[in-house]
């Protein structure tokens, strides 16, 4: 697609987009994917603590220990969130912080929190899942795709 | 051992969210929906519950193990309802995250100011 629009332009804009395109700054890869395991891999781990201790004390199991670690993590996610603490990190690890359930919590809080000026129903109510929709939108609908087609194949396919 | 396999695991996920950022150039909103999708995926072909055994926190922490849930809840009810258990059931699970997210969400409007 990219190259389809670069046809269209004058030869000079082409010429200066291969002139931009040699001086970018390269993403540093290797040091993000470091970055972006230590700090997701230590979320993980924080989060296996909290399933730890819902487990032994609050005779959770293995499998339903998940829910009320999710909650605690947002919970702990919106102190952060609030203090300004979560968007710094996330400007340093990345993905570490967005692709664990804390940076879904982190995208609801934080445009709840920001949008809070222009009012409760149509600032906050309005704007708070307008960066975590796509991901309930597109979760929800590919869940229901797969779990129609595997109920179908359970029920007439005899799986 | 579960702890160490967590840190992991969880960690591996956020490469692959990180290499989607930085090589294939996608926004976060396109990283986080390709992942749930894949948890859903894969949970319909029964890789990531085994995954959860594995790992513990490191499957269910990263927003992966939304889509799994999702496919869990509708498939709990499918199993008793047929097809319209799909549709009924899909939140029996992964409504924590949701709501803990909208919950903590008005609370923090209600603590915090916006910055800056």
């Amino acid at each position: 697609m990219a190259d389809k629009k670069k046809k269209n332009l004058p030869p000079d804009a082409q010429n200066y987009q291969k002139f931009q395109q040699q001086r970018e700054v390269k993403r540093p890869l290797l040091k993000n994917c470091l970055k972006a395991f230590f700090i997701g891999g230590l979320i993980c781990l924080i989060g296996q603590v909290i399933t730890t201790f819902y487990i032994y004390f609050f005779h959770f199991t293995e499998q339903t220990a998940g829910n009320p670690t999710t909650a605690t993590l947002i919970f702990i996610t919106m102190l952060l969130t609030g203090f300004g603490i979560y968007d710094r990190f996330g400007q340093f690890a990345g993905a570490g912080t967005a692709v664990p359930v804390t940076g879904f919590g982190n995208a609801v809080i934080a445009s709840a929190i920001e949008y809070r000026t222009e009012g409760f129903i149509l600032g906050v109510g309005s704007n708070m899942l307008k960066l975590a929709g796509p991901v309930i939108v597109y979760g929800v609908f590919s869940a229901f795709v797969v779990a129609l087609i595997k109920t179908i194949l359970i029920k007439w396919g005899g799986l | 051992m579960i702890f160490f396999w967590a840190f992991v695991v969880g960690g591996l996920i956020c490469v692959i969210g990180q290499i989607m950022f930085d090589v294939f150039k996608l926004t976060p909103a396109h990283t986080l929906s390709i992942l749930v999708i894949s948890g859903a995926v894969l949970d319909g072909i029964g890789l990531y519950e085994p995954l959860i055994d594995f790992a513990g926190a490191g499957a269910t922490v990263p927003i992966t193990s939304f889509g799994n849930s999702l496919v869990h809840g509708a498939m709990q009810e499918a199993e008793q309802h047929g097809i319209i258990g799909v549709v009924t059931g899909m939140f029996e699970v992964t409504s924590s995250g949701i709501s803990a997210a909208i919950i903590f969400g008005v609370i923090g409007a209600i603590l915090f100011k916006p910055k800056g």
